[in-house]
C-alpha cells in the first residue's frame, strides 16, 4: 500500500512539474524567435526573488491571489466553474470600503463587520447565478461572466458623488475608512510591510482543507463533483449542493480583495487591483485545488508579477511575464489530463499485475474454465 | 458467399473476459440477427467487428479476406458501417448537412452529394429530404438518416445496435422494410436486439450470444420464441434457488398505486401496487426500459412520485429526500454501478463513505472519521471477498465483479431494512454472482426485504419468493417462481399474457386473476 502513496505522491508532482518544463521551454523559443536570450530575462527575474522588498510585495499579492484561487477550487470540486470571482471580489471590497467609511465601532466589531459585509456580498452576487442554475438551469460560466459586467457597473455607480463615492482628484474613491477598520501588518522596516489578513490567508487554506476532507459537507461537495449522479443517489440534493458551494465560492471571494484594502489602501478606488479573479483560476488549475498546491502556484504567480517590471530596465519586455502565466495555464490543463490518465491506466495495470500474481489467479482461470464450458 | 466472417474472437478485460471464442458468419444479401442479454457482450463483440476494439484473439474476414481495424474509418473503408443506438446527429444542420458531415471528400457538399443522397433514398426507400433541419424530424426520421450516413460511407454491411429500443410498434414495421429493402439489394445487415419477436421476424439467422461466447445459431423458420429464449438465457448456470421460505408477514415496503410521468404526462409508471414483507425477495421481471429504472429511482428518491404512496415499515415516506431514505434503512445496489454506485476515482475507502456518509463508522457528527471508514473498508474487503491489493487504489482499477461485491458490502454494512438490488449482477464473473447470491441469502434470512430486479431470469426465478412481471410502467403479471419458467415469464414480459400466470400443468386454473390463489406468497406480495 505504501507504494500506491508513493505513486499518489509522484502523480501529484508530476502534472505541474512537466507544466512548468514546458512553458519554460516554450517561452525560451519565444525569446530567442525574438532574438533574444532565453536565458536572462529569468536569472533576472530569479534575482528579484532575494530582494526582501520584492518579498514583502510578492507574499502580500500572493495572498489575494491565493484567497480567489481557493473562491475558484472550491467551485472546480464539485464541477462548478465560478467565473465570477473577479466581480465578486471587487463588489464585495468596495462594499466593505464603503461600510469602514461609514460605520465606526471599535476595532474588534469593525474588523469583523468589513468582513462580514465583504462575505455576504460575494456571496450574494454569486449566489444570484447560483439561483439562475438551480431554478432556471441557466449555466454558471454565463451567469458569472455577465454579473462580472454587471458588477463593473454597479460599482461605477457606487462611485458617483451623489452615491457613496468621493472624488480626490480626478480619482474615484470611496473616501477613507475609518481607521478602527484598518488592519496593522508586520512592519519589515525598509522592506515594507506584510498585510495582517495574510494570515487570514492561511487560515482560509486551512479551513479549506479540514471543510473538504474531514466534514461530511465536503465528502458531498467532492462526490458531487466526482460523480453527479453517484452523488444523487448517495442522497446529496444536487439543488442545494449547487446552491451552496456557490454561495461558499462567492463568500471566500469576497474576501479576496481585503488584504490590500485593509492593509494598505483604506478606500476602494480606481487604483484598487482588478483581474485577481481571474488569475485566481489559472492559480487554482495550477495547484490543483489543493491549499498547499494553490500555495505554491500564488507565491509564482506573484513572483512573476512582482519581478516582470524590473526587466523593463534591461531590454526586455515585462509581458514576457504575462505570456509565461498563459503559457502555465495552457501546459497545466493539456498535462493534469494527460497524467490523470495515464496514473488511472498505470494503477489499473499494477492492480491487475498484483492480484494476477497472487491468489486471484485461480478463480480468473475458473471464469474462463466456466465460458469456455459453455 | 459470406460477407463478414468472426472467428475465434476473444476480448479481455482486466478481470472480465467479455468476449471468448465467438464465431460468427454473416451471408451477403441477409439480415442477421445477434441476439442475447444484456451484458452478453453484443455490444463489444460489434466494437471489435467496427474497428473500435481490437480483439486479443481470433480473426476478422470481410468478403472472404482477412481483415485488421484498427479505428472505425478502417472498417468504413471495408464497407462496415454502424448505426448506433444513440443516434449522432447535429439538430441544427439539415439532412444532408449531416450526412456530408465528415465525408466531405466523397461527392462533396452541394449538388452531386444531394444526388447522391437521393440516389440512395430512393433505391432504398429511405424517403429523405435533404433540406430539413434535423431538428424537425422525429425519432424514426432521424434513425432513416443515420442509415443513409452510413450507406452514403459506401457501406455494405451495416451493423445496427438495438434499432428498435428507441420506435413504436408502426415505425419497426417501417424500419424492418427497409432493412428488407437493404438486403434485397444485396447488403447485409447485423441486427442487435435482445426482443425475440422482433428478431425471428425480420431476421434470416439468428446467432446467440450468452455470457460473452456464441452459444448457438437458429433459423428463424424453424424456431420458436421459447427455443430462442432458452438458448439466450441458458440454464447451467449455477443455480440462484433459494432453498425455504423465509418470507414472514411483516410488510416492510408498501408501494400503493405509485404513478410517475415524464415530463409531458405521458406516464412512465403507473397504479404500481406491491407488499414487499421482511425475509421476502420480490423479483421484478420485464424488458428493459419498461419502467424498472424509474421505478427504482421513484422508491430511492431520485424521482418524486406523481401520486401514490410509498411506506416503510408502516412509516409514508413518499415526501423524503434520498438520504433520509437511506439512513433509514433502505439499501440501494444500483443497475449501473459506474453511474450510481462508485466515484471511480477515489480510493476504496471513500467509496465505503459513499452514501452512508451521515452513518457509523464514518462519520461523527458533521465530521468525517476516515480512520473508522478505512477500519470498517478492510472489514468489507476480507468479508465480502473484494479481491484489490489495499484501500488506497481506486474504485476504477477493481474489475466489474469486485466493485460490485464492494457495492454489496458496502449497503449490507449499515444493516438495511430493504434493499433495492437492480441487477446485482450484471456483468459479473460467475464466482462473484454466486457470492452475490449468498449474501443476497443470508440477509434474507435475517428478515430483509428485497426488491430484485433483473435480466437474468434464472436469477430472478432463483431468488425470488415472489414474482412481478413489469410492462409499459405497470405491473401487468405475477407467478410463482416455484412453478413458472423462463419461457412463461418471457412471453408475459412482451405483454402477450397478464395476471396470474398458472405453470401450464395447471391449464384449468384461470389465468387472469392477479390475486392468486391464497397460501402463496405472491398473495401476500399484494
Amino acid at each position: 500500500m505504501k507504494k500506491f502513496d508513493k505513486e499518489r505522491v509522484l502523480l501529484a508532482v508530476a502534472g505541474p512539474v512537466i507544466a512548468l518544463a514546458v512553458a519554460f521551454v516554450l517561452i525560451a523559443i519565444v525569446l530567442i524567435a525574438s532574438g533574444k536570450s532565453p536565458i536572462e530575462p529569468f536569472s533576472l527575474m530569479f534575482e528579484q526573488a532575494t530582494f526582501s522588498d520584492i518579498q514583502v510585495l510578492i507574499i502580500n499579492q500572493a495572498s489575494m491571489y491565493y484567497i480567489a484561487a481557493l473562491a475558484v477550487a472550491i467551485g472546480f470540486r464539485m464541477n462548478l466553474f465560478n467565473i465570477g470571482v473577479d466581480g465578486q471580489y471587487q463588489l464585495a471590497a468596495m462594499m466593505a470600503a464603503v461600510v469602514g467609511a461609514h460605520a465606526n465601532l471599535p476595532t474588534v466589531l469593525q474588523v469583523p463587520l468589513l468582513m462580514l459585509t465583504a462575505v455576504c456580498t460575494g456571496a450574494f452576487w454569486a449566489g444570484i447565478a447560483g439561483v439562475l442554475k438551480v431554478t432556471r438551469g441557466v449555466s454558471e460560466v454565463v451567469a458569472t461572466i455577465m454579473l462580472n459586467a454587471i458588477a463593473t457597473s454597479v460599482i461605477g455607480y457606487l462611485w458617483l458623488p451623489s452615491v457613496f463615492g468621493v472624488k480626490v482628484g480626478n480619482n474615484n474613491t470611496t473616501g477613507e475608512m475609518h481607521e478602527s477598520g484598518w488592519v496593522p501588518g508586520i512592519d519589515l522596516g525598509d522592506a515594507g510591510e506584510i498585510y495582517g489578513l495574510v494570515f487570514l490567508a492561511v487560515l482560509l487554506g486551512i479551513a479549506y482543507w479540514i471543510v473538504l476532507n474531514r466534514t461530511r459537507f465536503g465528502f458531498d461537495l467532492r462526490a458531487s463533483g466526482a460523480s453527479e449522479t453517484a452523488a444523487a443517489a448517495s442522497g446529496v440534493d444536487p439543488k442545494r449542493m449547487v446552491l451552496t458551494a456557490m454561495l461558499l465560492s462567492g463568500a471566500i471571494a469576497g474576501l479576496a480583495g481585503l488584504p490590500i484594502l485593509l492593509g494598505d489602501t483604506h478606500t476602494f478606488s480606481l487604483n484598487f487591483p482588478t483581474g485577481i479573479g481571474f488569475l485566481g483560476i489559472g492559480i487554482a488549475l495550477l495547484g490543483r485545488n489543493s491549499p498547499v498546491g494553490i500555495a505554491f502556484a500564488a507565491l509564482l504567480w506573484a513572483w512573476l508579477d512582482k519581478a516582470s517590471p524590473e526587466l523593463d530596465f534591461h531590454g526586455y519586455d515585462k509581458e514576457i511575464a504575462v505570456i509565461m502565466q498563459g503559457l502555465i495555464v495552457l501546459s497545466v490543463v493539456v498535462s493534469y489530463e494527460a497524467v490523470r490518465e495515464w496514473g488511472l491506466r498505470r494503477q489499473q495495470r499494477r492492480v491487475g499485475a498484483e492480484l494476477a500474481a497472487g491468489r486471484v489467479l485461480g478463480a480468473d482461470n475458473n471464469t474462463t474454465k466456466e465460458v469456455a464450458g459453455r | 458467399m459470406t460477407a463478414v466472417e468472426l472467428a475465434g474472437i476473444t476480448k479481455r478485460f482486466p478481470g472480465v473476459v467479455a468476449n471468448h471464442d465467438i464465431h460468427l458468419t454473416v451471408r451477403k444479401g441477409t439480415v442477421h440477427a445477434l441476439v442475447g442479454e444484456n451484458g452478453a457482450g453484443k455490444s463489444t463483440l460489434m466494437k471489435i467487428l467496427y474497428g473500435m476494439q481490437k480483439p486479443d484473439e481470433g480473426t476478422i474476414a470481410v468478403d472472404g479476406e482477412h481483415v485488421a481495424f484498427s479505428s472505425p474509418a478502417d472498417a468504413i473503408a471495408r464497407g462496415i458501417g454502424m448505426v448506433h443506438q444513440h443516434f449522432m446527429l447535429a439538430d441544427n444542420l439539415t439532412v444532408l448537412e449531416n450526412v456530408v458531415l465528415g465525408s466531405e471528400k466523397l461527392y462533396g457538399i452541394g449538388a452531386r452529394a444531394r444526388r447522391k443522397i437521393m440516389e440512395i433514398s430512393d433505391r432504398y426507400g429511405l424517403g429523405a429530404r435533404p433540406d430539413v433541419l434535423m431538428e424537425e424530424l422525429g425519432v424514426a426520421a432521424r434513425q432513416r438518416v443515420e442509415i443513409l450516413k452510413v450507406l452514403y460511407r459506401g457501406a455494405r454491411t451495416l451493423i445496427l445496435d438495438e434499432p428498435t429500443a428507441v420506435l413504436v410498434p408502426q415505425e419497426v414495421d417501417a424500419l424492418f422494410d427497409n432493412l428488407r429493402e437493404l438486403k434485397s439489394e444485396g447488403l447485409s445487415v447485423i441486427f442487435i436486439s435482445h426482443k425475440l419477436g422482433e428478431v425471428l421476424s425480420v431476421a434470416d439467422e439468428i446467432t446467440v450470444i450468452r455470457r460473452g461466447t456464441t452459444v448457438g445459431t437458429a433459423v428463424p423458420s424453424e424456431t420458436t420464441p421459447r427455443q430462442l429464449a432458452e438458448m439466450m438465457v441458458g440454464s447451467e448456470l449455477p443455480t440462484p434457488e433459494t432453498a425455504e421460505s423465509t418470507v414472514t408477514d411483516r410488510p416492510v415496503l408498501a408501494v400503493e398505486k405509485l404513478r410517475l410521468e415524464a415530463p409531458g404526462g405521458k406516464a412512465l409508471l403507473d397504479d404500481i401496487t406491491f407488499t414487499i414483507h421482511a425475509g421476502e425477495v420480490l423479483g421484478i421481471a420485464g424488458v428493459e426500459g419498461n419502467g424498472q429504472t424509474e421505478l427504482v429511482d421513484a422508491l430511492i428518491g431520485l424521482k418524486p412520485a406523481d401520486s401514490g404512496t410509498i411506506a416503510l415499515a408502516g412509516e409514508e415516506i413518499t415526501a423524503w429526500t434520498t438520504r433520509r431514505r437511506r439512513e433509514q434503512g433502505i439499501g440501494y445496489i444500483p443497475e449501473d454501478r459506474h453511474r450510481h454506485g462508485l466515484l471511480l476515482e477515489a480510493p476504496l475507502w471513500e467509496n465505503r463513505i459513499l452514501g452512508h456518509v451521515t452513518e457509523k463508522p464514518n462519520a461523527k457528527g458533521v465530521w468525517l472519521d476516515p480512520k473508522a471508514a478505512q477500519e470498517d473498508t478492510r472489514r468489507i474487503v476480507a468479508a465480502y471477498d473484494v479481491r484489490t491489493p489495499g484501500i488506497d487504489v481506486t474504485a476504477a482499477s477493481l474489475s466489474g465483479g469486485n466493485q460490485q461485491k464492494l457495492i454489496v458490502g458496502r449497503e449490507m454494512s449499515s444493516k438495511p431494512r430493504f434493499l433495492i438490488a437492480a441487477h446485482p449482477t450484471r456483468g459479473v464473473d460467475v464466482g462473484a454472482q454466486a457470492a452475490i447470491w449468498d449474501h443476497i441469502r443470508d440477509a434474507r434470512r435475517e428478515g430483509l426485504a428485497v426488491l430484485l430486479i433483473s435480466a437474468d431470469l434464472d436469477e430472478l426465478i432463483g431468488l425470488s419468493d415472489t414474482l412481478r412481471v413489469i410492462y409499459n410502467g405497470k405491473l401487468v403479471a405475477d407467478a410463482d417462481p416455484a412453478t413458472v419458467t423462463p419461457e412463461e415469464l418471457g412471453s408475459a414480459m412482451t405483454g402477450a399474457v397478464t395476471g396470474h400466470l398458472e405453470h401450464e400443468e395447471n391449464p384449468e386454473e384461470p389465468s387472469e386473476s392477479p390475486a392468486a390463489a391464497p397460501g402463496t406468497p405472491e398473495d401476500e406480495a399484494r
